[in-house]
């Protein structure tokens, strides 16, 4: 792709200037967290500059404009997702909050004898608040199972799914191994029994832009900080119906309508949800970092991604001994790999002293790295500010930790 | 036998011939060859080190007043890493473990290692070792 402007982009982000144990940083730890550009760095400074105060409460004109700012930010990621309504967008502290925030409301739902399906692609996040739910209620954790190219089995999949299934729960995007699972299907095969559908959204969010009316999702969780916002915020899309039925999830000040000791009365969507001060000026930055985003543009930023996804695993497959986990069709740009007979430890090690930043171990998802008989992969994970040159620095290094480690 | 004192300078003047950290890094795989290994019997979660992404176990023996350690990783550079600090701790007298420094992994240029978030876990690792001291002196004073 030869009209992606990667130069500009890299302008905007001071932190791909500084240089790692004396060599350039190249950060392909994406996955992990995605770097900061400066015009959401601004809109962080801007804020405690200038109009730092509480919202939802103050009279006075500071507090007005936060609450301004705040809510302005939740219309903004309400069009991104093509949510209906702006209260169906519920500011969280990041993914796993949302997850834990479903699971909470869900546990006063279901019974014994009733089913939830999980797949075993996910992030510890979405199996072990199911778990807690599942032995407070009685349900039974199903798992949908995977296939050794890292995709769902979709046959087992309708095989699962029952008139007892009441919940499924899956990535929309595998953070070990980058797959695309094919969440329409998934979505349409519960709602043919009536069960709700949870899409931990976490993975997807940097690199799709996920229509939430058109897939019809009953519950939708993403983090900022994986697509260039700030860490500690995140959003909760759920179809208005089920958040009305949901109990809330924390008490505190802001979520109440009426506060006697004899009862209280929580107030409406989204306020219900959001017990406390939240994160005002991580919500704000949300914004600005989708708004980012969009100027780029989600399809350039996939084409891109995905250009570099192919010259990586071309160059990395020339290495011998390397072996690449999940090689679905339909992936992002995560390669997870390892060499025959090097612990990925050592591998992360040595990059890491080249200036090179992957991750290692696995990945907060041991049912995949079970599943392999490996303890754990090399992930190199790439974002759209990385570049061909950088994927070149990746291939040499792990040239150079082979040929340190064999 | 040297004092555990005496093996950290022997260790520090070793890596001290090395100007990069690629020949520091090589040297001490090198290191992790001669690592006394730990019996294959011990290699079970009882004798593994958490905090670890690789896989670490330790042993230890009392023999003679003096803590004997033997020691394995899947991770090579983990390997070179205990085997430094078996090779400076084994053969010791508990309270001499239990009193003992490792600023000397610092000296070598593996300062990064001795960040308590790292991974590989050397900070477990000393800990584990100086817990085998005291439970060999408690046991001794019995």
């Amino acid at each position: 792709m030869t009209n992606f402007p990667i130069d500009k982009i890299r302008q905007d982000f001071p932190i791909l200037q500084r240089k790692v144990n004396g060599k350039p940083l190249v950060y392909l730890d994406n996955a992990a967290t995605s770097q900061t550009p400066k015009q959401v760095i601004d809109c962080i400074v801007e804020y405690y500059s200038l109009y730092n105060a509480n919202i939802h409460r103050g009279v006075h004109t500071l507090s007005q404009e936060a609450t301004d700012a705040y809510e302005a930010a939740r219309e903004k990621i309400r069009v991104h997702f093509n949510a209906k309504h702006p209260e169906e967008i519920i500011f969280t502290s990041g993914t796993t909050e949302g997850i834990n925030l479903v699971a909470h409301g869900f546990s006063k739902r279901l019974k014994k004898g009733d089913e939830v399906i999980v797949s075993a692609l996910e992030h510890h996040s979405n199996i072990v608040p199911w778990q807690m739910m599942c032995e407070e209620t009685g349900a039974k954790l199903k798992v949908l199972p995977m296939l050794p190219s890292g995709d769902l089995d979709m046959k087992a999949y309708a095989d699962l799914v029952n008139a007892n299934t009441k919940l499924v729960f899956v990535n929309h995007i595998s953070n070990a191994l980058g797959t695309i699972n094919p969440i329409k299907e998934i979505i349409e095969k519960a709602k043919s029994v009536g069960a709700a559908v949870l899409i931990d959204g976490a993975q997807a969010a940097p690199h799709i832009k996920a229509d939430v009316q058109a897939l019809d999702v009953d519950f939708y969780v993403v983090s900022a900080h994986k697509m260039c916002g700030p860490t500690g915020v995140g959003v909760l899309y759920g179809k208005k119906t089920w958040l009305e039925k949901l109990d809330p999830y924390q008490g505190g000040g802001e979520m109440i309508d009426q506060v006697r000791f004899e009862q209280t009365t929580y107030a409406g969507l989204p306020h219900k949800f959001e017990a406390g001060t939240p994160n005002i000026c991580g919500g704000i930055a949300f914004g600005a970092a989708i708004d980012y985003m969009n100027t780029i543009g989600f399809e350039a930023i996939a084409q891109y991604e995905h250009d570099l996804l192919v010259k990586a695993t071309q160059a990395l497959l020339e290495i011998d001994g390397l072996k690449i986990y999940g090689t679905a069709k339909e992936k992002t740009s995560v390669i997870s790999f390892n060499i025959e007979g090097i612990h990925p430890y050592d591998i992360g090690t040595i990059v890491d002293k080249l200036g090179i930043a992957v991750r290692t171990g696995h990945h907060c998802a041991q049912p995949i790295m079970d599943y392999y008989e490996i303890p754990g992969t090399v992930r190199a994970s790439f974002a759209f500010y990385n570049t061909f040159e950088e994927v070149e620095a990746l291939v040499q290094a792990v040239k150079k930790a082979k040929e340190m480690l064999s | 036998m040297n004092t555990i004192k005496e093996i950290q300078e022997e260790i520090v003047g070793e890596f001290s011939m090395f100007d990069d950290w690629m020949q520091r890094y090589e040297y001490m795989i090198e290191l992790g060859k001669s690592l006394p290994l730990i019996e294959e019997q011990y290699k079970t979660d009882d004798y593994k080190i958490k905090g670890c992404q690789s896989q670490v176990w330790v042993h230890a023996d009392f023999k003679e007043g003096k803590v004997v350690f033997t020691a394995d990783s899947d991770a090579i550079i983990t390997k070179g890493i205990i085997a430094l600090l078996v090779r400076s701790f084994s053969h010791q007298k508990p309270e001499d473990i239990i009193a003992a420094d490792t600023q000397f992994i610092d000296e070598i240029g593996l300062k990064e290692h001795l960040s308590p978030t790292r991974a590989n876990g050397l900070v477990s690792m000393i800990k584990q070792l100086k817990m085998y001291a005291i439970a060999y002196q408690a046991k001794a004073n019995n």
